[in-house]
């Protein structure tokens, strides 16, 4: 697989990718690679292990694995079970849908500000559950789960539609369409939980991203969406490494554009919606670990997928262990740790890039 | 003394030291959408529990009426309908000044993340040190200016770029909004309502405090735009052609964003973040207007007139739930943001 990067190294014509993109980067060759993603497989564990261990409940090693290896009914146990692994769990998953979504659509768009949040599939994921909160009366995950992908689909959609009309979706165009339908569905969102009470009790903290809300019935749900959309993204790497080249040359490579185009979607939307509908919106690692897996394992997008569904977990566990310990005894949602760190990150891109073009 | 001649009237100072050229058909959009605004502020003294006809409502405000009728009318609502047009006006006024310098229709106050400056220092304050009145505006006028000037300096690098600010801003209202939620997620019940309604820009409530502390800004900035005005023409030029064709380009550009910025951040304070009034006023008034004018009077008229009646709908949509004006404005006002980008598009420009 790692020998035939053709598609990343076809001459002159390469254009968009970096074509010294491998020479500046750590993990290269199909050995360094394969012992990238072994490190980063074991980076993963130490978050979750790290996301098992801290908290206001102190727990030894010995305490967490004893409670994990054969359970009782004492305190360390349910602490261990009730709250810490359903919360690790769900740091995983909806990392690895991040993760996945955020690489597929960069891919995809060519787009180095595109993500989950930027481009607001998050918040029309969000306006989904909210409206079928406060209007169908859905209260179970599934239910949740369901209205998040048809609102994370139609807003992936019209996001793009928007911003590719006139010719060519760029990324300014589409970081606009993203921001200005994000702005329009968020002030529909406030205006459902301002007319009904309950619903914007529950709704400010399900408006910030949080990994505790989630249960390991949930979770069983959201599990299956999570784990197809991150499959079919690495499967498509291929793809993705044509689309690269620009429309023409995949299309003279061979590439069914369209095919592609529907898979990518497909792949952005399952994982996102079921993140968001476990977690609610995580802005900012769909957008920030793809540039990560970028400048560690170069522009292969083969490579960068897996590394995206190994490092925005890692990323998202770490950002919620720190809202963790920043302010104990209380506690910071991840939502609001990913997004004080990861917007800078997004205004360094914008900045260091031509803001014509990007 | 005045003279002029088919499109402008020129409105001359004694032996011609200051001449003011006024449009005549952006004088008379003014003029008709000011009297619309007041109609509907009229219409908005009008409603609520207190049953009071229009008619009613005039008499008081023509100085009869009974004793309670006088504090019904003037003392509750009064309040209100003035925020609202005071508000309303700022905010066009301060999209009209941004969008015209960075000649990019997306550069308001709200897209780059300076209402949510306001918002996030007025809520701080609000929040964590329990303040109230005078103090939130402190706090709102902090928060703005601090975010205005991290977004201009953040996006300034070889000269300032439309879409740099407007990117730049994306961010930067991104992170305060993280800030938000989580003072937001600290706060409790009641006061997560109340903040959560004053989030969106809501006029509820409002007290003689509220209407002076925009009419203060108001009245400090109008005297400000009426001699800056005539610096826009030039700067929308961009940075380069503006220094080259006046020495006082930077030093105008300056004058108006603190301007703008400081509009914005006292609106903010008065009614919470309104969203798209600043975005939308100024696109209505370039397409009802020929020419290339600043056009700030009809501006801050339409923003008015968009405000209060935005506000009439809030309150008599879904009565006798009230919802708060920014509802109103967000759903109504996004599709202008998406027609903005969309023509953008299309045309292959932002401008």
């Amino acid at each position: 697989m790692a020998g035939s990067t053709t598609a990343a190294r076809s001459g002159p014509a390469a254009g968009p990718i970096p074509r010294s993109g491998n020479g500046g980067s750590l993990f290269t060759g199909g050995i360094g690679r394969t012992a990238g993603l072994v490190l980063a497989c074991l980076l993963l564990a130490a978050a979750s292990a790290l996301s098992v261990l801290v908290g206001n409940y102190d727990l030894s090693v010995a305490d967490a694995l004893s409670a994990l290896a054969s359970p009782g009914g004492g305190d360390a146990d349910r602490v261990v079970w009730h709250v810490r692994v359903p919360r690790t769990a769900t740091g995983v998953l909806a990392g690895m849908g991040l993760g996945a979504a955020g690489a597929v659509m960069q891919g995809l768009t060519r787009n180095p500000l595109a993500g989950p949040g930027i481009l607001g599939v998050n918040a029309g994921g969000a306006f989904a559950v909210v409206s079928a909160m406060a209007f169908l009366q859905v209260s179970s995950l599934a239910g949740h789960l369901w209205s998040a992908f048809a609102g994370a689909a139609l807003a992936a959609v019209f996001v793009y539609a928007l911003g590719s009309l006139g010719g060519g979706a760029s990324p300014v165009k589409l970081a606009l369409a993203g921001a200005a339908f994000s702005a329009m569905v968020g002030s529909a969102t406030t205006a459902i939980t301002l007319l009904d009470p309950s619903v914007l009790n529950d709704f400010r903290f399900w408006t910030v991203g949080s990994l505790t809300r989630s249960g390991s019935g949930d979770l069983a749900v959201a599990a299956p969406a999570v784990l197809a959309g991150v499959g079919l993204a690495v499967l498509i790497g291929r793809d993705l490494n044509a689309v690269a080249l620009g429309e023409d040359m995949a299309r003279s490579l061979g590439t069914r554009a369209l095919a592609a185009r529907a898979l990518g979607a497909v792949s952005v939307v399952l994982p996102a919606g079921a993140a968001t509908a476990i977690a609610g919106p995580i802005g900012f690692v769909g957008l920030v670990v793809p540039h990560m897996a970028r400048a560690l394992t170069g522009p292969d997008y083969r490579w960068i997928v897996p590394w995206c569904v190994l490092l925005a977990p890692t990323v998202l566990l770490l950002a919620d262990v720190l809202g963790r310990v920043l302010i104990r005894p209380e506690q910071l949602q991840v939502g609001i740790v990913t997004g004080l760190i990861g917007a800078p990150f997004f205004i360094h891109l914008v900045r260091t890039r031509k803001a014509a073009r990007l | 003394m005045i003279a002029g001649d088919r499109d402008a009237l020129l409105l001359r100072g004694p032996r011609d030291a200051v001449v003011f050229r006024l449009g005549r058909r952006s004088a008379a959009l003014a003029a008709i959408t000011w009297l619309l605004a007041g109609c509907a502020a009229v219409l908005s003294l009008s409603l609520g529990r207190f049953d009071i006809e229009t008619a009613g409502v005039l008499r008081v405000l023509g100085g009869g009426g009974t004793l309670i009728e006088y504090d019904v009318v003037v003392r509750n609502r009064l309040p209100r309908a003035a925020t609202g047009l005071g508000a309303g006006a700022a905010f066009a006024l301060s999209g009209a000044i941004l969008q015209r310098i960075a000649a990019n229709p997306l550069v308001s106050p709200d897209v780059i993340g300076v209402n949510s400056g306001a918002a996030f220092g007025a809520l701080a304050v609000l929040t964590v040190f329990g303040g109230s009145g005078l103090h939130t505006v402190a706090g709102a006028l902090a928060g703005a200016g601090a975010t205005a000037a991290a977004i201009f300096a953040l996006s300034a690098k070889r000269g300032l770029s439309g879409h740099r600010l407007v990117l730049v801003g994306i961010g930067v209202a991104a992170m305060l909004t993280s800030g938000v939620s989580f003072l937001l997620t600290r706060a409790d019940y009641h006061g997560a309502t109340a903040a959560a309604a004053w989030l969106t820009g809501s006029l509820a409530n409002r007290g003689g405090l509220h209407a002076a502390i925009i009419a203060a800004a108001l009245a400090a900035a109008v005297p400000a735009l009426v001699v800056l005005a005539r610096h826009v023409r030039l700067l929308e030029l961009g940075d380069e052609l503006a220094g080259v064709l006046s020495r006082h380009a930077g030093r105008a550009r300056t004058a108006l964003v603190a301007v703008a910025v400081g509009l914005a951040a006292t609106a903010t304070a008065a009614a919470g973040p309104i969203g798209f009034i600043a975005l939308a006023a100024p696109q209505i008034v370039r397409r009802l207007l020929p020419g290339r004018g600043a056009a700030f009077a009809p501006t801050a008229a339409v923003g008015a007139l968009l405000t209060v009646s935005a506000d009439l709908a809030a309150r008599m949509l879904f009565a006798p739930v009230e919802l708060p004006v920014g509802a109103v404005t967000g759903v109504v006002g996004a599709p202008v943001l998406l027609y903005l980008l969309a023509r953008a598009n299309r045309i292959g420009h932002a401008g």
